[in-house]
């Protein structure tokens, strides 16, 4: 017999369920005065540095419907490419900028929408730089574990075209699934689940 | 956003995920998994800094009942009605090391199984004082605990006669924003586990077993509550041996 490696395994995943919002929103949700806020509904303040943005869409399901009861958080880096994380080691994010969000699709009409900065790029693992994006996770009734995505910005046509990651997507006419669209500060992006449109989702 | 100084920050990648561990996205058993699942492959991806890095929240964004939803939405003077337990346990990574300061937020359906949302229909009673949420940040050893009453079952519109065990949902960050999990615990010896649907979108038994909190005798509380443990595990991440700065500086 060799050593055992000892390592534990992870926690399987569940859906979040239909009621998630009880616990990642519960103000949004009508459960007042047990938090003060939700976390992640508010990521700038007025000393906020970098260019302000709103982060806009809806989910689609395989049949195309809305996904009403989903909730979306958003990682990204500050206006110098910084994250507002212990484990980031090139400096210090700008201290007046979460770097992460928190918001649930309508109950009506099916939307996000995130108020934010456009982030600096982010340097790949070879050195590279990425070209700016947000990283979107994605959980909702449905979804057995979280899904993980990438919103890239249209105006960022050069940095976009030597982005490593959008580089690796073999069928190239996916890489305009994770492309926002863009109309003054207002960024959209719709997120396709399944099927002609499906967005691509990572394994990270 | 942490304070802790004693520990040197980890950034090595996280390990791989294994998918055939998690449940898949197609579970047909599981009705709306089918119209909310991928059909093309996830492109892989060796994390970067965008994934290795993610947000920590202090202490300081806790009120006192945060971790007590027997009280954190009763009136004063008051408490909610049920069973009282206390869920506690450790946050663990795959290396089995502690994962201190980390946010888990619970939710979960009230004694009679029913959700304070204004979705739900189902027709047993709200319990006014039981709102049904609440949240705690893992200290030094990974330790994190609440008090609530034990969920009931509830009904739901899948299969014509299927009810979810009494179950709590966590929400858990890690360090890293790859380490991002939402899960549900379920209580020990209760029969309906093994006819849950959404239960059986897990493919494996000993993945199951992992979810199943057993009733911890030790802990409980008498005249007071029982205990139940749940530890949760999340994604190691490489050692630093060889990679203790970030590519690309």
């Amino acid at each position: 017999m060799v050593q055992e490696l000892g390592y534990l395994k992870e926690t399987p995943s569940q859906t979040a369920g239909p009621y998630v919002h009880i616990g990642l929103t519960p103000n949004h949700s009508e459960i007042g005065g047990v938090y003060e806020t939700d976390l992640g509904s508010v990521m700038v303040n007025d000393k906020t540095l970098g260019e302000r943005i709103t982060v806009s869409g809806r989910i689609f399901d395989g049949a195309g419907g809305l996904v009403k009861d989903a909730v979306l958080e958003i990682w990204q880096a500050d206006s110098a490419g910084l994250y507002n994380s212990p484990s980031e080691l090139r400096g210090s994010a700008d201290p007046n900028f979460t770097g992460w969000g928190r918001c649930p699709t309508n109950s009506t009409d099916g939307t996000f929408r995130f108020e934010t900065i456009k982030p600096g790029r982010v340097p790949f693992k070879d050195g590279r730089k990425m070209a700016p994006h947000i990283t979107i996770w994605i959980v909702a009734r449905g979804i057995n574990i979280g899904l993980h995505t990438r919103l890239y910005f249209p105006e960022e046509t050069a940095a976009n075209a030597e982005d490593p990651l959008l580089q690796r997507i073999e069928h190239r006419d996916r890489v305009a699934t994770l492309i926002a669209s863009k109309e003054g500060s207002i960024y959209t992006f719709d997120v396709h689940l399944q099927g002609d449109k499906e967005t691509v989702f990572f394994d990270i | 956003m942490s304070d802790r100084s004693n520990s040197k920050p980890e950034t090595g990648a996280f390990f791989a995920r294994d998918r055939a561990w998690h449940p898949p996205a197609f579970a047909p058993g599981y009705k709306t998994s089918v119209l909310r699942s991928p059909q093309r492959a996830l492109l892989s991806l060796d994390g970067t800094v965008s994934e290795i890095t993610g947000p920590v929240f202090g202490h300081s964004i806790l009120s006192e009942l945060d971790n007590d939803l027997i009280h954190n939405f009763a009136k004063p003077g008051e408490s909610a009605i049920g069973e009282r337990i206390i869920v506690h346990g450790r946050v663990l990574d795959e290396r089995g090391r502690p994962v201190p300061g980390v946010l888990l937020e619970f939710w979960q359906a009230n004694a009679g199984g029913r959700y304070r949302h204004k979705k739900e229909t189902y027709l047993a009673a709200i319990d006014p004082n039981f709102g049904g949420c609440g949240r705690a940040i893992t200290d030094d050893e990974g330790r994190y605990a609440f008090r609530t009453i034990r969920p009931g079952a509830y009904p739901w519109p899948n299969g014509v006669n299927d009810w979810r065990p009494a179950h709590i949902h966590f929400s858990v960050f890690g360090h890293g924003f790859a380490q991002r999990l939402i899960t549900q615990m379920y209580f020990e010896g209760d029969p309906m586990i093994w006819k849950c649907p959404i239960v059986g979108t897990i493919p494996d038994k000993q993945a199951i077993e992992q979810l199943i909190a057993p009733l911890d005798w030790g802990n409980t509380i008498p005249m007071d509550a029982r205990a139940y443990k749940f530890d949760i595990v999340l994604r190691g991440r490489r050692s630093t041996l060889f990679e203790n700065r970030l590519e690309g500086n």
